[in-house]
């Protein structure tokens, strides 16, 4: 086995985990920079449509440091897709595909799920709550939390802040709720 | 001006490298599969044990580093001060929390793995991060009406 071919097996969590984690010291040491990513859409929301919302009405250019890291991480996708990819299927537990297949969901090729996220499928309603809606919730919800995984469950809590912790708990409950309860009814549509 | 400014306001190239960061990102998010629909609904399933162990892990190395910083009063590599900025409690963290997780739950992705999952060539999910986008600004929109 080459060494690509040994880095392009699905990587542990273990060996994730702590490379996320060296993002927090390594943003701080080479720019003082705060780790955090949903920032950026609010910073492309004051680049491209301020309309003259006080929100939105902030030097956004000293934030552009925001948008290279963004940009780097699609090509980060598109390297890992293209010369890192594992050709056989995402391994998931059996009882999710199980479940999943009771919804017409069998694909499990890519790793972002052709069944449910397509072209076609956004013109479906199945498809238009989870692409649509979901972005909508994603955008609102972090904002309006003030950060995302990235700045509150791992920047703020490796900083000890304690109102990271509940909004870690919140985005938990929220993901459990519709998890369970609310996306089995999506997925039937 | 002071170092900072001077730093700010520097050539665009001073950015490369947080490209470069934002690369090894992008690449740990897609090969550990972070970005998938799937391990997010055996998270919230407790089917796995894996997207807990990749934060678990991230949080403990985040921690140690900003101790480590913190205790040896480490400076950035261009001698400047490290700087942590303390959070402050809003009910915003309750509402937009839940709000949040209901999308990262539908989504399979957070604001940084929507970016990754264009980068993998699944190009439908620009539609995603422009919804994104579009919820950003209308939270800007009707942000003083909101409860904080």
């Amino acid at each position: 086995m080459n060494i690509i071919e040994f880095i392009s097996q699905p990587w542990p969590w273990y060996v994730a985990g702590p490379l996320i984690g060296l993002t927090v010291p390594i943003l701080l040491l080479i720019g003082n920079k705060s780790f955090g990513i949903s920032s950026n859409l609010r910073h492309i929301c004051a680049a491209c449509i301020p309309a003259k919302i006080p929100f939105f009405q902030y030097d956004w250019k000293k934030e552009t440091w925001n948008l290279f890291f963004v940009a780097g991480i699609v090509i980060g996708g598109f390297i890992a897709a293209t010369f890192l990819n594992n050709p056989e299927p995402v391994i998931v537990n059996q009882k999710l595909a199980t479940d999943m297949a009771a919804y017409g969901i069998t694909n499990y090729q890519n790793i972002v799920p052709e069944d449910l996220f397509n072209w076609n499928a956004l013109f479906s309603l199945r498809g238009f709550l989870l692409m649509v809606v979901g972005g909508f919730l994603v955008g609102f919800g972090t904002r309006y939390a003030g950060g995302c995984t990235s700045g509150h469950s791992i920047m703020g809590l490796s900083t000890l802040q304690w109102p990271s912790l509940i909004a870690t708990c919140c985005f938990m409950a929220g993901g459990f709720i519709m998890a369970n309860l609310i996306l089995p009814l999506i997925l039937s549509l | 001006m002071t170092h900072q400014e001077i730093y700010r306001s520097g050539p665009w190239w001073h950015y490369i490298k947080y490209g470069i960061v934002g690369i090894i990102f992008g690449i740990v998010f897609t090969k550990a599969e972070i970005i998938s629909w799937f391990r997010i609904q055996e998270m919230f399933r407790l089917e796995s044990f894996h997207m807990y162990g990749v934060i678990g892990s991230a949080v403990a190395t985040g921690l140690i580093s900003v101790l480590l910083i913190k205790k040896f009063n480490i400076k950035t590599v261009s001698g400047e001060e490290i700087n942590f900025y303390p959070k402050t409690f809003n009910k915003g963290q309750v509402y937009g929390g839940l709000l949040f997780g209901f999308g990262w739950a539908m989504t399979g992705a957070c604001p940084g793995p929507l970016f990754a999952q264009i980068g993998t060539g699944a190009t439908v999910i620009i539609i995603s991060l422009l919804s994104a986008i579009t919820g950003t600004w209308v939270y800007g929109y009707f942000r003083e009406k909101l409860p904080h």
